[in-house]
Parts: C-alpha cells; sequence; structure tokens
C-alpha cells in the first residue's frame, strides 16, 4: 500500500437482498486527515462505512465481495478477529445511541470488554477521554446517572469519548452531527479538526457546507458509485480534467447532486 | 332535499351513538364483574376477615371454615414453576430468533405461534393426562425416589408452561425487535462480540419489556382453569414438593360451583375465591402494561 494511505477500497459490491446497494466502489482515503463521504441521502455512503467496520455482519440479507485494506490487512477476508479490528475503530452514528447504562460505564464499556478493569486506571482514562471530548466538566458530578438523562449534543460528545476510549486508529462518523443544534454541531466539528492530528477521520455527510469547512480530502458518492474523488481542493476550486464522455456524464450528475445538497 | 338531508344527519347520529353505547360496554365490563364478585362475596367477609380467609389452611365448608390458603398456596407453586420453565425458553428461544436465525425462520415461527395460542386448553389438558402424568409418575418421580399417580403440581406446571410459551414469546420477539440496531452496533465498534453485546446491551435495553412478558404469562397461568386441573390432582391440602397433588384457585371455582351450593356461604366462599383470582391477574396486567409502555419510551 502507498504511504499515507490508511484505508483501500477495492472494487467493493455490497447486495442488500435484490439491492444492489454498492457498485465496484474503489476508494483511498488517506491517514490522519478528515475524508469527507458525500452524497444524498440512500446513496450507499452509510454502507460503505459501515462495511470498512465489517458492522455488515449483522444483517443476514447483506453479501459482500471485493477488498478493503487498513493497514494491509483485507479485512473482507481475514482471519484476524472481527472485535480486534473493530476497536481499531471508533463509531459516531447519526443520533447518539448511549448504552443502557451510567455515563462512567458506558466509557468504560470498551476498556472492561478489552480485558482492562482496575479501577483507578479506569478512573484516569475514563477523566482522561471526557476531557478531551469537552464533556468532563459537565458531567464530572453526575458519573453515575444514566446517560440518557443527558442532551442530545452530550450524549453525542459522550459517544465520541466512548469511541476514543478503546484507543482507536480511525474515527468514523455517520453525519454525527444531524441529530444537533448549531453550536453542539460546531463543537463536534472543531473537534474533528483537532482529532485529525492522531486520527484519521471518515466522515459521511450530506451537508456540502461542512465538507467545505472540514474536509482535506473528498469521496463523492451517488447511487452506489463512486463518482468523484480527490483532496478537498481540488474537488471544489479546481475539478480536474477528464475525457470529455466522462465529463458530460460526471458534470450532469455532479450539478444534479450539488443542487440536491445545496437544497438540504 | 332538505328531508333527506336531515334523515342522513340522524342516521350518522343514530350510528354514532351505537359505537359510542358498545365502547362504554365493553370498558365497563371490567367493572361489573368486578363489583358483581364483590357483591357476591360480601356475606362471607362479613362474617369472617379477609386475613382470615387468606392464611388459614382449614378447608371445611360443611362447618363453616373456609380457608384459602391451600389453594392460594397451590396455584402460586403451579404459576411459579410454570414460569421458571416457560421464561428460559423464551428468552433464549426470543434471541435466537431475533438475532441468530434467518429472517425466514421468524416467519415460519409466528404462525407456530398463533397455532400454539389458539389450541383450545381443554386439548392441552387432555395431553397432559396422556403424555406427561404417565411420564412423571413413570420416569421422572423414580428418579427422585417417590412415588407418585403423576397428577402432580410439577405436571400442572409443565402443561402450564406450555400453553404461556406462545404468550410469553410473541411479546419478547416484539421487544427484542425494538431495540434498535446501531445500539448493537455501537456496542460491536467497541470491540464486543456478539454475545457480549446481547448480554449486556440487549437484554439490559430490553429488561423491562422481559419483565412484563413474564408478567402477562403469569397473569394467564395464575386464571388458567381447565388445563391444570385436568393433571393437578386436586387435593385441598397445602403442597410442600412438587411431586404432590395441588388444588388451584381457578380448578376449585371450576370443580364445585353448581354442585355444593347447598351448603351455607359456598357460592359466596367461591365467590370471593374468583374475586381473588380476578384481583391478581388484574394487577399483573396492569404493571406489565405500565412496564411495556415505559420501556417503549425508553427505546423511542
Amino acid at each position: 500500500m502507498e504511504k499515507g494511505v490508511k484505508i483501500l477500497v477495492r472494487d467493493l459490491n455490497l447486495h442488500f437482498g435484490k439491492n444492489h446497494v454498492l457498485k465496484n466502489v474503489n476508494v483511498t482515503i488517506p491517514e490522519k486527515k478528515i475524508t469527507v463521504i458525500l452524497g444524498p441521502s440512500g446513496c450507499g455512503k452509510t454502507t460503505l462505512m459501515k462495511t470498512m467496520n465489517r458492522l455488515t455482519d449483522i444483517y443476514p440479507d447483506v453479501k459482500v465481495s471485493g477488498n478493503i485494506f487498513i493497514n494491509d490487512e483485507d479485512i473482507l477476508n481475514t482471519q484476524q478477529d472481527i472485535t480486534i479490528l473493530r476497536q481499531k475503530m471508533g463509531l459516531l452514528s447519526q443520533r447518539p445511541y448511549p448504552l443502557p447504562m451510567n455515563i462512567y460505564n458506558n466509557v468504560a464499556y470498551g476498556l472492561r470488554i478489552s480485558g482492562r478493569r482496575k479501577k483507578r486506571y479506569l478512573d484516569k482514562r475514563i477523566e482522561h477521554y471526557l476531557t478531551m471530548a469537552n464533556l468532563w466538566d459537565e458531567v464530572k458530578d453526575r458519573l453515575k446517572e444514566s446517560a440518557s438523562r443527558l442532551s442530545i449534543g452530550q450524549q453525542q460528545r459522550l459517544c465520541l469519548a466512548r469511541g476514543l476510549a478503546v484507543d482507536p486508529e480511525i474515527i468514523l462518523a455517520d453525519e454525527p452531527t444531524s441529530a444537533l443544534d448549531p453550536i453542539s454541531s460546531q463543537a463536534i466539528e472543531e473537534k474533528f479538526v483537532e482529532l485529525k492530528k492522531n486520527y484519521t477521520i471518515v466522515l459521511v455527510t450530506h451537508i456540502l457546507r461542512q465538507a467545505k469547512r472540514i474536509a482535506d480530502h473528498v469521496v463523492f458518492m451517488y447511487l452506489g458509485e463512486v463518482i468523484e474523488q480527490g483532496p478537498a481542493d481540488q474537488i471544489f476550486n479546481h475539478p480536474r480534467k477528464r475525457s470529455q464522455n466522462r465529463i458530460l456524464k460526471d458534470c450532469s450528475i455532479s450539478i444534479l447532486h450539488f443542487a440536491f445538497c445545496i437544497l438540504q | 332535499m332538505a328531508r333527506f338531508r336531515i334523515g342522513r344527519h340522524l342516521r350518522s347520529r343514530i350510528h354514532l351513538v351505537w359505537m359510542v353505547v358498545s365502547l362504554m360496554i365493553i370498558l365497563l365490563l371490567p367493572f361489573i364483574l368486578g363489583i358483581g364478585l364483590y357483591v357476591k362475596s360480601i356475606l362471607l367477609l362479613e362474617e369472617k376477615s379477609l386475613w382470615e380467609l387468606l392464611f388459614s389452611s382449614d378447608w371445611r365448608p360443611l362447618s363453616g371454615n373456609f380457608g384459602f390458603l391451600s389453594f392460594a398456596i397451590s396455584s402460586l407453586w403451579v404459576t411459579a414453576l410454570s414460569l421458571l420453565i416457560a421464561g428460559p425458553i423464551c428468552l433464549l428461544t426470543a434471541i435466537h430468533l431475533t438475532h441468530y436465525a434467518k429472517k425466514w425462520v421468524l416467519q415460519i415461527m409466528h404462525p407456530v405461534i398463533d397455532i400454539l395460542a389458539g389450541i383450545p386448553s381443554v386439548i392441552f389438558g387432555v395431553w397432559g393426562i396422556l403424555v406427561i402424568v404417565p411420564f412423571i409418575s413413570r420416569y421422572v418421580a423414580p428418579i427422585f425416589g417417590i412415588e407418585t399417580s403423576g397428577y402432580t403440581i410439577l405436571t400442572g406446571s409443565i402443561v402450564l408452561a406450555v400453553m404461556i410459551i406462545p404468550f410469553i414469546l410473541n411479546i419478547m420477539i416484539d421487544v427484542f425487535k425494538m431495540i434498535p440496531d446501531e445500539l448493537k452496533e455501537a456496542s460491536l465498534s467497541l470491540g464486543a462480540s456478539k454475545w457480549q453485546t446481547i448480554k449486556l446491551v440487549v437484554i439490559r435495553k430490553a429488561f423491562p419489556g422481559i419483565i412484563s412478558a413474564f408478567g402477562l404469562g403469569i397473569s394467564r397461568a395464575f386464571g388458567e382453569t381447565i388445563a391444570v386441573l385436568m393433571v393437578v390432582g386436586n387435593v385441598a391440602k397445602i403442597p410442600t414438593g412438587v411431586f404432590q397433588a395441588g388444588y388451584p384457585l381457578p380448578a376449585l371455582i371450576a370443580n364445585n360451583y353448581g354442585e355444593m351450593l347447598s351448603i351455607p356461604m359456598y357460592d359466596s366462599a367461591l365467590m370471593l375465591a374468583a374475586l381473588i383470582l380476578f384481583c391478581v391477574v388484574l394487577i399483573f396486567n396492569f404493571l406489565s402494561r405500565i412496564l411495556i409502555m415505559r420501556s417503549e419510551k425508553i427505546t423511542n
């Protein structure tokens, strides 16, 4: 694998029942940058992201073929324990889904599962990660309270802390701001920009402005296909030259697509 | 024209009245039932306190002693034991159906469950006599060195367990289906295995629903009459083990009502038994409903 590439998707096809959801997807995701997967609802971007985490395994009707290389390991065709692979990736979903337990245990969950159970160690790690997610000051006096009592914005930051706690290399975020108010959204975006120093971030969104604000690298999807990908600057400001045919085809789709995003 | 319109309005009015009346009848039914039972049982309650009746095992109707304790305890034994048998089976089945099995298995299971729920209880009773009673007396009891006819608390509980399984299972499947996929994904993405996710997250999230499924199972089991009556032995004595005969409250009512009414106060005593049954079932139903509503609110 080339240097600086964290995730490499090759010829990925995914069928959900009779639907061909992902069609020959080839994507390169650079290390320690924010890669935004952009596209209208239902274009397969969330599915692509879940495939990177092998979360598609839990749906018996899903069939996947192709390769996804993470650190040179083909995670779709590997003998390695899938739970260890998943720990390398923190997941942030559209709406926060705190686990049905208190705030402390939400963050401790992943640590305990990987065998780290000492109370003093956990206390320290939990403070560290809650601080990292800018949540510590708000919850330090109520760690034993149920996580569902927190506001949505706080819950999303808790989910971020929970994901960071298992010490991942990659953060997968699926429209993580779509259920949040503007201020909480901004907080999450700023956090991502800060986090990219140490983590590879894959962000799924349908909001063009959000992509423009924080993306380093952009993958454009439409109806299950990757239409265009590359550095954000090139995609947004200097669309590269291509053969006549493709330009015509791509432009019409891209224009449609932009219109769609702006309308949203 | 004007007359036609009045006629039409009048007609829709009349239909509305009928609908409201039907609705009222259904709403009032439980109250009417409860009041009827209370009025009938008040005769006995005026003579003896409820406490005395409930906690005495002296059942000698001829001398006017109506102690319900042995019946109440029989009912508790049978209900608890049947839940102990049916509960784990339902829980494991529901988890497998919703988390491991292919979709078509669940599609097959739904009609199977409905058929099981629709079989008349007397058939379960006959099946109990033909299969479970000899099975208990010939194979199970000898293991423990006990000699029995096979008409025991355990027999009744097994038959009852089979009968309440469809009801508990149905609710549990719904409860497990309500758990959002994203919650499982969250747990998996933190490195939990599938079983860890089910044990630590899914079951915990579904807990109120599971309890309420058991609650509805209890209220069904507590009131079930014919099938239990046929296999449980019907001896008015406090049972001290599962291989003894029992005499649950519903069986008491079904066996004696209409036959022993020449004895003074007997019908009042049976009505009181019915009232107790009614209240217990009502309370369990009510609590289960509250829990279901609460768990729906949480998952939403």
